[in-house]
């Protein structure tokens, strides 16, 4: 059982290094994520229009913001779910 | 008790260190606006704090400075702080979390964006903060059961 998970890991792994070859290099200009005009627009107006300089935060609370609030409220909840299942009551 | 637990040079390095933790993690809370940082980051060094100190003077000891009720107010507090200002949003007239619908400063929304965002980043961190620190008391055993086993 436990070489079978072995060789489950290392396939799910070499899989994940193959696919990573594929990946745009660090930096790389020409990569999808420089080229799309929203990236543009956010370096040009996010300081304008969000009032804060840096740009993860103006799209992580700003932007999108009810991304954000959803998250929140996933770690909130399984953090609800663990007190529910595993919190000792007082006796 | 543990060998770990019972060391001096342990105990009075906690002891110095998680009072700077804690005040890193609301450097790096309040710096997520202008630099690297925000309230997951944060809320989990904070937690971390907390989780450090209970490591080493005890769950009993942790549970005395966050007291489980404490807990679950805070993580729900953090939830309603964000909540809450997308509502105050809708209220004044602009859509969910449109920061600078609201009019506390109404020639410049930017500038009300920056303070909301600020006030939002609190809001997860206390949230992220108060489930991190909930998560280790529940896994943990308190040493009162252990000294019975």
């Amino acid at each position: 059982m436990k070489t079978l998970a072995l060789f489950v890991v290392i396939l799910a792994g070499a899989m994940l290094i193959y696919a990573g070859q594929d990946l745009p290099a660090f930096g790389d200009i020409n990569s999808p994520a420089y080229q799309h005009r929203m990236t543009q627009y956010f370096i040009e107006n996010s300081l304008s229009e969000s009032g804060v300089p840096n740009i993860v935060t103006a799209l992580l609370a700003n932007y999108r913001g009810y991304d954000t609030l959803g998250e929140t409220t996933v770690i909130f909840t399984a953090g609800m779910a663990v007190i529910l299942l595993l919190r000792r009551r007082e006796k | 008790m543990s060998r770990i637990q019972e060391s001096v040079i342990v105990r009075t390095v906690v002891r110095i260190m998680v009072p700077f933790i804690l005040l890193f993690a609301l450097y790096v809370i309040m710096h997520g606006a202008g630099g690297p940082g925000g309230g997951f980051q944060g809320g989990v060094i904070f937690g971390a704090g907390i989780i450090l100190y209970a490591m080493i003077y005890g769950i009993d000891a942790g549970k005395k400075k966050i007291s489980d009720a404490l807990d679950r107010i805070l993580a729900s507090t953090g939830l309603t702080i964000y909540a809450g200002t997308g509502l105050l949003c809708i209220i004044s007239g602009g859509m969910l979390l449109q920061y600078g619908a609201v009019p506390l400063l109404p020639d410049n929304p930017a500038e009300v964006s920056k303070y909301l965002i600020d006030f939002v980043e609190i809001g997860i961190g206390i949230t992220v903060s108060a489930v991190m620190i909930s998560l280790f008391f529940d896994v943990s055993s308190p040493e009162s059961e252990e000294a019975e086993e």
